[in-house]
């Protein structure tokens, strides 16, 4: 199906009363988690996964996407507002729009996320439209060899080649393999790594594993470094845009997103890069009175610039999760397991077997889009008002659906003890820099990667040059082995040439 | 290369991940040899996640005893010290909703460990934060039990107002 039909047929389902509710139920409660510093996007769907039992398919997805998009724009509101940015990819935002709420120019600078994030949500999303059928067509040439290859290009790019350092990530991500290998192994039926106790054999649950890292632990390294003190709300203001805003907003607003998209849709997902590259391009481009603000006063590119790339580039994981079944961020990978609780397996296959369920989740994107801009601008000042639920509640209450997310899904004991004992690693990995989001992706992704690995390896009778001989597969790997050393080798060769 | 000082706390990281490799390998030789053939065996890649794990945890120490990470990153390095009496108070609250979710169920323990935990960031209002924990927990379990069907240990106030089950 091409994507003008497709799109048609998503937009006659996505527009049924039930479905602009999912949609707009999941604006809201996205932007406003992604207001509270502490909670994203990964947490609160992981927290939402029972919904899965009781709500159609399409429902959910449309509930969670709607919450992936509102947690972006939420991001930037507490950046502005708090400078405190509550994930990495709002980071760069804070630095300029900070300083514009500093000088009385909040509102302003919330606008031009806001409409920034519409427009680059927009430009990603027909992205997904119309570059998803098109990887399809590619993608279903692949066979196992191939797959095993660009998990492990996926394994690469998120643990070794995004964050401080390849070694601290690659030991996250076995971390989060070691993790995904307990319980039954589902060719042989033989148990592993499950310590002799029975409820591990079901394996360790994504959701717990979530909730720990994101929550549990968070909460603990917060308590453990706690200092007495409020942080200060800056007040909102105007929040209309001057004719020169506007005019000094758009280019950034194009440029970012067109730089956003592809680093999203490559497996080196991430949205640290693209606005930080966002960042120091807007900086460089403005013109010479505009340059004096930067770092100042506030310059408005600053943050229109980097937090169209943040939207893009969120927009563009989603297309290796619906196309290829390969999640490159954390969101994504609790999403894909999201499909899996409805025994639907994402990849090539999905835009033929749910053709209507990936149209309608497409169409539900662009209304998404729409509806954020409506409940950002004027809503603002209701957001705002949130970022003053105190800290000692607002933790409080994290806790208490971080046991609703666990012992809601098995009533066990043992499902807290090892929350609460991953929470504890965690905290420790937040205080050595250790990043956690790799030990999802390593959790959900390993076992994929070990079942085509055997699959592969069963097609070629045990000869294990199958991955070196296929011409895509070769590529794949001598890509990734250039990712993971590229960076050490340029920084040798660069202090040869100096010394 | 200046410093040569080994980094205390770093080293303790990077001997927990040796640490770790290691109980993945006990692990990996607990698996029983399976009867099925298959071309590859169920004990391949546990031995591979073992074996990175201890090459890492290797490196890491390495790196530890040629002075560390922690130093060199500013959010670390400037962070505020410890503050071992609100991460006690936070950890009797997770411990409290251990023991007592079993024979309270979810409300009431979840009230005990709103209390301890917003203790545990500084506020004092006792009283009042277990009211709010209270209405906010009984609030929630309606939510999740009766809208989405996610059963929650029911206990005494569950039973009290939604009557008991079976």
């Amino acid at each position: 199906m091409d994507a003008i039909a497709g799109l048609s047929m998503g937009f006659a389902n996505a527009l049924s009363l039930s479905n602009l509710g999912w949609a707009l139920l999941g604006c809201f409660l996205g932007t406003a988690i992604g207001v509270l510093p502490g909670l994203g996007p990964a947490l609160t769907i992981a927290l939402l996964l029972p919904i899965t039992f009781s709500v159609s398919a399409t429902g959910a997805f449309i509930l969670f996407c709607g919450i992936f998009y509102g947690a972006m724009y939420g991001g930037s509101t507490t950046s502005i507002l708090l400078n405190t940015p509550g994930e990495s990819g709002s980071i760069i935002t804070a630095l300029e729009g900070a300083k514009m709420a500093r000088n009385g120019r909040a509102g302003p600078a919330l606008a031009t996320s806001a409409i920034g994030s519409f427009v680059a949500g927009t430009v990603g999303t027909l992205g997904i439209a119309f570059l998803g059928p098109v990887i399809v067509e590619l993608a279903l040439k692949l066979g196992p060899a191939e797959y095993f290859s660009l998990m492990v290009l996926c394994f690469v790019t998120v643990s070794a080649v995004l964050g401080g350092s390849a070694l601290r990530g690659l030991t996250s991500l076995f971390f989060g393999l070691l993790l995904g290998l307990v319980g039954i192994d589902l060719q042989t039926g033989q148990p592993r790594l499950t310590f002799g106790v029975p409820e591990l054999l079901d394996g360790v649950n994504v959701v717990l594993v979530a909730v720990a890292l994101f929550a549990v632990g968070e909460t603990l390294y917060l308590a453990w470094r706690h200092v007495e003190g409020k942080a200060e709300v800056l007040p909102v203001g105007r929040i209309m845009m001057s004719r020169s805003d506007w005019k000094r907003s758009f280019w950034p607003w194009i440029r970012g997103a067109g730089l956003g998209f592809p680093f999203g849709v490559m497996p080196a997902g991430g949205t640290e890069m693209p606005t930080m590259l966002s960042y120091y391009a807007e900086r460089k481009l403005a013109p010479p009175e505009a340059q004096k603000e930067f770092g100042t006063t506030g310059a408005i590119e600053g943050v229109a610039g980097p937090e169209a790339a943040n939207n893009a580039a969120a927009a563009g994981v989603l297309v290796p999760m619906l196309t290829l079944g390969l999640p490159t961020s954390a969101t994504a990978a609790i999403m894909l397991s999201a499909f899996q609780s409805y025994g639907i397996q994402p990849g090539p296959m999905l835009f033929t077997t749910q053709g209507e369920l990936v149209w309608t989740l497409i169409a539900s994107l662009f209304i998404a889009n729409v509806m954020l801009v409506v409940l950002n601008l004027p809503l603002v000042g209701l957001w705002a008002r949130i970022l003053k639920i105190p800290q000692p509640q607002l933790y409080a209450g994290i806790l208490i659906f971080a046991t609703i997310g666990t012992y809601g899904i098995s009533n066990s004991v043992v499902d807290l003890v090892l929350l609460y004992g991953i929470g504890i690693i965690a905290m420790f990995m937040r205080r050595f820099d250790f990043p956690v989001a790799p030990v999802v992706i390593g959790m959900i992704l390993g076992p994929m990667a070990e079942q085509a690995m055997r699959q592969a390896l069963t097609i070629s009778q045990g000869d294990w040059s199958t991955f070196v001989t296929r011409p895509a597969s070769l590529v794949i790997l001598l890509v990734a082995v250039a990712a993971l050393l590229g960076p050490k080798l340029y920084g040798a060769w660069l202090r040869r040439m100096a010394g | 290369m200046t410093k040569a000082r080994p980094d205390r706390a770093d080293l303790g990281a990077g001997l927990a991940v040796l640490g770790l490799g290691g109980v993945a390998v006990w692990q990996a030789l607990a698996i029983p040899t399976s009867p099925l053939y298959a071309q590859v065996g169920p004990k391949l890649v546990p031995w591979l996640v073992a074996a990175g794990l201890l090459v890492l945890g290797a490196l890491l120490t390495a790196a530890a005893l040629r002075g560390g990470w922690s130093a060199d990153i500013p959010e670390i390095a400037e962070a505020p010290p410890p503050n071992p009496r609100s991460l006690a108070l936070l950890l009797a609250g997770l411990l409290a909703n251990l023991v007592l979710i079993g024979p309270l169920g979810f409300t009431l323990a979840a009230t005990v460990q709103f209390t301890l935990v917003a203790a545990a960031f500084g506020s004092r209002a006792y009283l009042r934060n277990a009211v709010i924990a209270f209405v906010v927990a009984l609030g929630a379990y309606t939510l999740f039990v009766k809208l989405l069907g996610v059963n929650i240990g029911a206990g005494l106030v569950e039973g009290l107002v939604f009557g008991t089950p079976e």
